[in-house]
């Protein structure tokens, strides 16, 4: 059971990073279907997407039943303003070009993989149950954005140049993610999380590798110069796409098909 | 007077996936479990994938399936834990797959996160036999599919390109 020491509002906040996390980038990469360079690559994204979509709904599910108001995932999704969003700023961020998509999604799921096999080991059986449902298909995210960050990092000189600059530009937003605040804190005191810190250092582990492997030049600065996506302020991307996702049920609420 | 459960299962055994029909819910091993609950009855289903379009479909199909046999109150229960593998795919659900056109899972291949960078570093990948002519001269050419649930490969021998049910 949870911790009982641990006030709902809090869980109910750590849950809705989680599920933020998911669905904006799932609604980025979702971005791309009809759009990819190649037909198998628009297929791969659509179903990244899917699987993203598809974790958001199981953190809002839980999200909602620990706040006990009555609001669904749908009223999650749909219904909160930017301020209530808690996504890191890395996954708000336009999609560039494939390299920077794809870049992206690589320190993106180098952390998601880390972070979900840690709470797999969850005090709380929900956060566990769920987390070890979506490792899975986040592991074989990681496998494939490790493996194009490899090729197309060690590829052609433009697809090379392509992939540095990528990794240059979402440098200063990839610490965010390991940034803890009170909220952290208090979910690894519960054991329900694991420390940030502890993540860090695996996720300094993948990247390393990849991005020798990849031939591409670690970044000479700090990597967390762009923060507060977590306590709800973000770039003034976020506004654009919750207009887009969130138009229909604003202009006809209650809507359903 | 409550019909047996084995009985129940039978009735599953009729409901097709809806994106490959050849393969039932009950061979995919997503029916977790069939129990009475007074004259309620409960039906476990577990999604493959999180995000399958199919997962919502498959309840639907399942419910159908129920209330045409007779049965009055159904409660269904989405259930997380454990999660999906492919090793609950029966052998009568991988003979018919191959028989289709799509290449079964190869158990204990699942990825760890790492499995690309593995197979890349020793310069093996992963063979998956045509399912048309069992050549083993084939080549991945996306690592997802038609679903969430498969990648695309191509035979270098007899040249199709097929489906392949991911282990997961």
């Amino acid at each position: 059971m949870v911790a009982l020491d641990l006030d709902r509002q809090t869980l109910f906040d750590w849950l809705l990073r989680l599920g933020d996390n998911a669905l904006i980038l799932g609604h980025r990469t979702s971005e791309w279907c009809g759009h990819g360079p190649v037909l198998e690559e628009d297929i791969a994204l659509a179903n990244t997407a899917l699987d993203l979509i598809g974790h958001c709904q199981m953190w809002y599910t839980l999200a909602a039943e620990i706040e006990g108001k009555a609001r669904t995932a749908d009223n999650l999704a749909y219904l909160r303003d930017a301020i209530q969003f808690k996504n890191v700023k890395l996954v708000e961020l336009p999609n560039g070009d494939m390299g920077q998509t794809i870049m992206r999604e690589f320190l993106f799921d180098a952390f998601h993989f880390e972070l979900l096999t840690a709470l797999t080991g969850s005090t709380d059986p929900k956060v566990a149950e769920i987390a070890a449902k979506a490792v899975k298909e986040v592991a074989y995210q990681l496998d494939r954005s490790s493996d194009l960050v490899v090729r197309l990092g060690d590829g052609t000189e433009e697809s090379h140049r392509r992939m540095q600059a990528a990794l240059d530009y979402l440098w200063p937003y990839v610490g965010e993610m390991f940034v803890a605040d009170a909220t952290d804190d208090a979910l690894a005191e519960a054991g329900i999380a694991p420390r940030l810190a502890e993540i860090q250092t695996k996720w300094e582990a993948i990247v390393t590798d990849t991005l020798e492997e990849a031939t591409l030049t670690r970044p000479d600065r700090r990597p967390d110069v762009h923060t507060g996506g977590k306590q709800g302020r973000h770039t003034e991307h976020l506004g654009y796409i919750l207009a887009e996702m969130q138009f229909l049920q604003r202009a006809y609420p209650g809507a359903e098909w | 007077m409550v019909t047996p459960t084995q009985e129940i299962w039978d009735w599953l055994a009729e409901v097709p996936d809806p994106e490959i029909p050849v393969v039932s819910v009950t061979e995919l091993g997503i029916i977790r479990e069939v129990a009475w609950d007074g004259d309620t009855l409960k039906v476990a289903i577990t999604p493959t994938y999180s995000g399958c379009p199919a997962t919502s479909v498959i309840d639907l199909m399942v419910e159908e399936k129920l209330r045409e046999k007779g049965v009055q109150n159904i409660a269904l229960e989405r259930r997380l834990s454990p999660p999906w593998t492919t090793d609950w795919v029966t052998q009568s659900a991988r003979d018919k797959l191959r028989d289709y056109g799509i290449a079964p899972p190869i158990d204990g291949t699942a990825s760890d996160g790492r499995m690309g960078r593995a197979a890349r570093m020793s310069g093996t990948n992963l063979t998956v036999p045509c399912p048309r002519c069992a050549s083993n001269h084939t080549e991945k050419v996306s690592q997802f599919g038609s679903t969430p649930c498969k990648a695309a490969y191509v035979c270098r021998d007899c040249l199709e390109p097929f489906d392949y049910f991911k282990c997961h």
